[in-house]
C-alpha cells in the first residue's frame, strides 16, 4: 500500500527523463524506458490490488484508505487543496486497467511506431498521460482531480497532434482541447459552488453519507432547483465534455487523427471514462443529494449511445466507427449510473456501470490495437481499401472477433455480462429506457460485424503488396487483451466494487439475457447477410432511405450546428462587435491621447532651442512677472 | 547710500541686457562679471551703512570675487576649446549639441 505513490511516480520520471533528453536518446533506449517503468508501474498495481482486496472486509466493506495525502495549498481552517493518494475499490480497479491497458499499449508502440519521427516525444507524452490519469483516478479530493484531470486533457491534446505537421491532426488536437476545455469550466464552477458550501474539497467527508456537510446548502436554490443540485450537474458537464457524450462528443471522432495506439489508449481505454469515474466517485453525492440529476444523466447517456449507434452504422473509416461504438459505449455507463440506486439489489446500475467500464477498457483497446494492425499492414483507414484479409492476418483477424462478439453482447465474452446488468438495471428502472438501450445493443452488434466482414470477408481489395501479419510487440497484446476479454466476464465483479460497498454476487436475469443475446444475434445475422460476401442489398437499404443515410453520413449535422453557432451567431453577433469596441473604442482612446500628446510637444518644442540667451530672456521675464505680480497684490 | 545702489543697479541691469543680447561669447562673460560686480557693490555698501562694525558683507564680497575669478578662469578655457574646435566663438553657431 506504501508502494502506491510509486505507481505514480514512476511514469512522471520516465517522462521527465525521455522527455528532457529528447533526441539524445536512441528510440529503442526512450521506448524501453516507458515500457520498462510501466511495466513496474503494473505490477506495483496488481500487488496493491491483490493486497487491497485481501484485507479483511470492515463491516462488510473494504475500508478506505489514504496511504499518502499532504496538504498542499490552505485557503482556510476546512478548505484547503490536498495532494494524495485514495485507494478504494474503484480507484484501485482504475489503477489496474490504466496500467494494464497503458502496458499493453507500450509495448504494442515499440512496433507499431517504429521509426517514426518523434519516437522519443512520443513515449515521453505517453508517460505524461499514464502519470495523469493514475493521478486522476487515485485524487483524495476533487481539486487534485481536477488538476489531473486538466493534465490528461493537455496529454490528450499533444498526442492527437501528434503528427504536427498534418492540418487535420492540428485541427483535431485543437477541437479536442477547446471542447473539453469548455465542457471542464462546467466543472469548475461545479467543484466551486459545491466546495463554497460544503466548505470542503475531501471526496471523503463528501461522500460519507454525512447529510450534515450540505446543511450549508440548504433553502439556496436557484431556477427552482437546489444549489447542490446545480453544482452536480455542472460537474457533471465537465464529465460529459471528457467522456464525449452528446452534444460534446464531436471532438472524439477528429480525434482519430493521433496515432492508433494513442486512440486506443486515451480514446477508448481510459481517458474517456474519467466522466464515468468522476460520477461515479461522487455516486453517494448524486444519489442522496440530487437523484433528478442522476435521471438527467441517464438520459443524456441513452440519447448519446443510441445517436452513436446510428452513425456508427454509416462511417466508412474504421477507426471513426470504433470512436462512436466508444461514445455509444460510454453512454451505456453513463445510463447503468444513471438508473442505480444505492445498497443491494438496487445498485447493481452502479456495478454493472463500472464493470463494463472495466471490460470496456480492455476490449476496446483490443479492437483499436487490432484496428492499428489492420491500418499498418493496409496504410488506409478506409474499409474500401480492405477486405478478405483473414487470410494475411490470422491473429489480429482472432482477436478481433473476439473483441467484436465481447462488445456485441454474446457469452461467455466480457461484454455480454457487464452490458447484461446494465440492460437488467434499465429496465428494472425504466422499461422505455431499456427498449433504447436494447435497440442499441442490437445496433451495436450489427455496425460492429459489418466492421468486422469488411474488413476480414467480403470482397478482397486489390492490394499493391500483400498484407502481413503484426510483429510480435504487436501481436502479443492483441492476444494478452484477447484473454482478458475471455475470461473477464467471469470475475465476480459484485464482490469487489458496488454502490455502497458491501459484496454483492452478480445473478444473470436469463430473461433480459437470452432476449439480449437473441437480439444480438439477429443483428449479427442480419450484418453477415449484407456483408459477409460482396452484396448489392445494402447499397439499396442506403438508397432506400436516402435522408436518414446522408444525415448518419454527416453525423446528423451537429458538426455544422456547432460551427453554426460559433462562426455565425457568436463571432458575428458578439465577438466581432466586441472587436469592433475594442479596436475603435478603448485602442482610439488610447491612440487619441498619444497623438494629443504628441501634437502638444510639437507645439512647445519651440521653446527648447537650445539658445541659451533665450532661456535667460524668458528667466528674467519670469522673474519680473512674479514680481510685479507680488507687488501689485 | 542711494548713489551706490543707483550705479549697481544701472551695473546690473547693463549685464543683464548685454548677457541677453550680446552675439559673442567673450562679451557674454563679460556681461556676467558686471552682474556679480554689481552684486559685490550691493554686499560692501550694505554692510557699510546697516552694520558698519561687522565684517560679513566684506567677506562675501571677497568670496564672490574669488568665484568669479574662477568662473572667469574655466569659462575661458572653455570659450578657448570651442574656438579651437570650431573657429567660432559666435553664439549662434554653437549648436552643435542640440542635433
Amino acid at each position: 500500500m506504501e508502494l502506491t505513490p510509486i505507481i505514480l511516480l514512476l511514469p512522471l520520471l520516465s517522462f521527465l527523463l525521455t522527455g528532457l533528453a529528447g533526441t539524445k536518446l536512441k528510440p529503442a533506449a526512450a521506448g524501453g524506458i516507458g515500457t520498462l517503468s510501466l511495466a513496474l508501474s503494473a505490477l506495483l498495481a496488481y500487488l496493491t490490488a491483490g493486497r487491497y482486496f485481501s484485507t479483511p472486509r470492515v463491516e462488510g466493506v473494504y475500508e478506505k484508505i489514504v496511504p499518502f495525502n499532504f496538504e498542499w495549498l490552505r485557503f482556510t481552517e476546512n478548505l484547503h487543496i490536498d495532494l494524495g493518494v485514495l485507494l478504494d475499490p474503484i480507484s484501485v480497479m482504475m489503477l489496474v486497467v490504466i496500467t494494464t491497458v497503458s502496458l499493453m499499449v507500450h509495448i504494442y508502440s515499440l512496433g507499431y511506431m517504429k521509426g517514426e519521427k518523434g519516437f522519443q516525444r512520443y513515449y515521453a507524452f505517453l508517460s505524461l498521460f499514464t502519470f495523469s490519469m493514475l493521478g486522476l483516478v487515485v485524487a483524495t479530493n476533487i481539486f487534485q482531480m481536477y488538476i489531473f484531470w486538466e493534465l490528461v486533457g493537455v496529454s490528450s491534446y499533444l498526442l492527437i497532434g501528434f503528427y504536427y505537421t498534418k492540418p487535420e491532426a492540428v485541427a483535431a488536437a485543437k477541437k479536442a482541447f477547446i471542447v473539453t476545455r469548455f465542457a471542464d469550466l462546467g466543472f469548475l464552477t461545479g467543484i466551486l459552488l459545491l466546495s463554497y458550501h460544503t466548505h470542503t474539497f475531501d471526496f471523503g467527508i463528501l461522500t460519507s453519507g454525512d447529510s450534515g456537510v450540505f446543511a450549508g446548502a440548504a433553502g439556496t436554490t436557484f431556477l427552482g432547483c437546489s444549489v447542490i443540485s446545480w453544482a452536480l450537474s455542472l460537474i457533471f458537464v465537465g464529465g460529459a465534455g471528457k467522456s464525449a457524450l452528446f452534444p460534446l462528443h464531436i471532438w472524439l471522432p477528429d480525434a482519430m487523427e493521433g496515432p492508433t495506439p494513442v486512440s486506443a489508449l486515451i480514446h477508448a481505454a481510459t481517458m474517456v471514462v474519467a466522466g464515468v469515474f468522476l460520477v461515479a466517485r461522487l455516486f453517494p453525492v448524486y444519489h442522496a443529494e440530487a437523484p433528478e440529476v442522476l435521471t438527467g444523466i441517464a438520459v443524456v447517456g441513452a440519447v448519446t449511445s443510441l445517436y452513436a449507434a446510428i452513425v456508427a452504422c454509416v462511417q466508412t473509416d474504421i477507426k471513426r466507427v470504433l470512436a462512436f461504438s466508444t461514445i455509444s459505449q460510454i453512454g451505456f455507463m453513463m445510463v447503468g449510473l444513471g438508473v442505480s440506486g444505492m445498497g443491494g439489489h438496487d445498485g447493481l446500475g452502479y456495478m454493472a456501470s463500472l464493470f463494463h467500464l472495466f471490460t470496456h477498457a480492455m476490449f476496446k483497446a483490443l479492437l483499436f490495437l487490432g484496428a492499428g494492425a489492420i491500418i499498418h499492414a493496409v496504410h488506409s483507414n478506409e474499409m474500401a481499401r480492405m477486405g478478405g484479409l483473414y487470410k494475411y492476418m490470422p491473429v489480429t483477424h482472432l482477436t478481433f472477433l473476439v473483441a467484436c462478439l465481447a462488445i456485441s453482447g454474446i457469452p461467455p465474452f466480457s461484454g455480454f455480462f457487464s452490458k447484461d446488468e446494465i440492460l437488467a438495471a434499465t429496465f428494472q428502472f425504466n422499461p422505455v429506457l431499456g427498449t433504447i438501450l436494447s435497440f442499441t445493443a442490437a445496433l451495436t452488434a450489427f455496425y460492429m460485424f459489418r466492421l468486422y466482414y469488411r474488413i476480414f470477408w467480403n470482397r478482397p481489395a486489390h492490394y499493391d503488396h500483400a498484407p502481413h501479419e503484426a510483429p510480435g510487440s504487436m501481436s502479443f497484446p492483441l492476444i494478452f487483451l484477447a484473454a482478458i476479454t475471455l475470461v473477464a466476464g467471469f470475475i465476480p465483479f459484485g464482490q469487489f466494487v458496488s454502490s455502497d460497498g458491501v459484496a454483492y454476487t452478480i445473478h444473470l436475469d436469463w430473461k433480459i439475457a437470452g432476449g439480449s443475446v437473441a437480439i444480438a444475434g439477429a443483428a449479427i445475422g442480419l450484418a453477415t447477410l449484407l456483408y459477409r460476401k460482396e452484396n448489392p442489398t445494402a447499397g439499396k437499404l442506403a438508397a432506400a432511405f436516402p435522408l436518414l443515410y446522408r444525415a448518419a453520413c454527416k453525423r446528423f449535422y451537429i458538426d455544422e450546428i456547432y460551427l453554426f453557432v460559433t462562426k455565425k451567431l457568436i463571432f458575428n453577433g458578439i465577438s466581432r462587435p466586441v472587436a469592433w469596441f475594442d479596436r475603435h473604442i478603448i485602442d482610439g482612446a488610447l491612440n487619441g491621447a498619444a497623438s494629443l500628446t504628441e501634437k502638444l510637444s510639437l507645439a512647445i518644442r519651440g521653446l527648447q532651442s537650445g539658445h541659451v540667451q533665450q532661456y535667460a530672456l524668458l528667466t528674467l521675464g519670469g522673474t519680473l512677472l512674479i514680481v510685479l505680480g507680488i507687488l501689485l497684490v | 547710500m542711494e548713489y551706490y545702489l543707483v550705479i549697481s543697479t544701472i551695473m546690473f541691469f547693463a549685464g543683464v541686457y548685454g548677457f541677453i543680447t550680446r552675439r559673442n561669447l567673450l562679451a557674454v562673460l563679460i556681461s556676467i562679471e558686471l552682474i556679480l560686480n554689481s552684486v559685490d557693490i550691493n554686499f560692501a555698501v550694505f554692510n557699510r551703512y546697516l552694520f558698519p562694525d561687522q565684517l560679513e558683507g566684506f567677506f562675501f564680497t571677497l568670496f564672490a570675487i574669488g568665484l568669479s575669478a574662477c568662473e572667469t578662469a574655466i569659462a575661458i578655457a572653455i570659450i578657448i576649446n570651442i574656438y579651437r574646435n570650431i573657429r567660432d566663438i559666435q553664439i549662434k553657431n554653437l549648436n552643435r549639441l542640440k542635433d
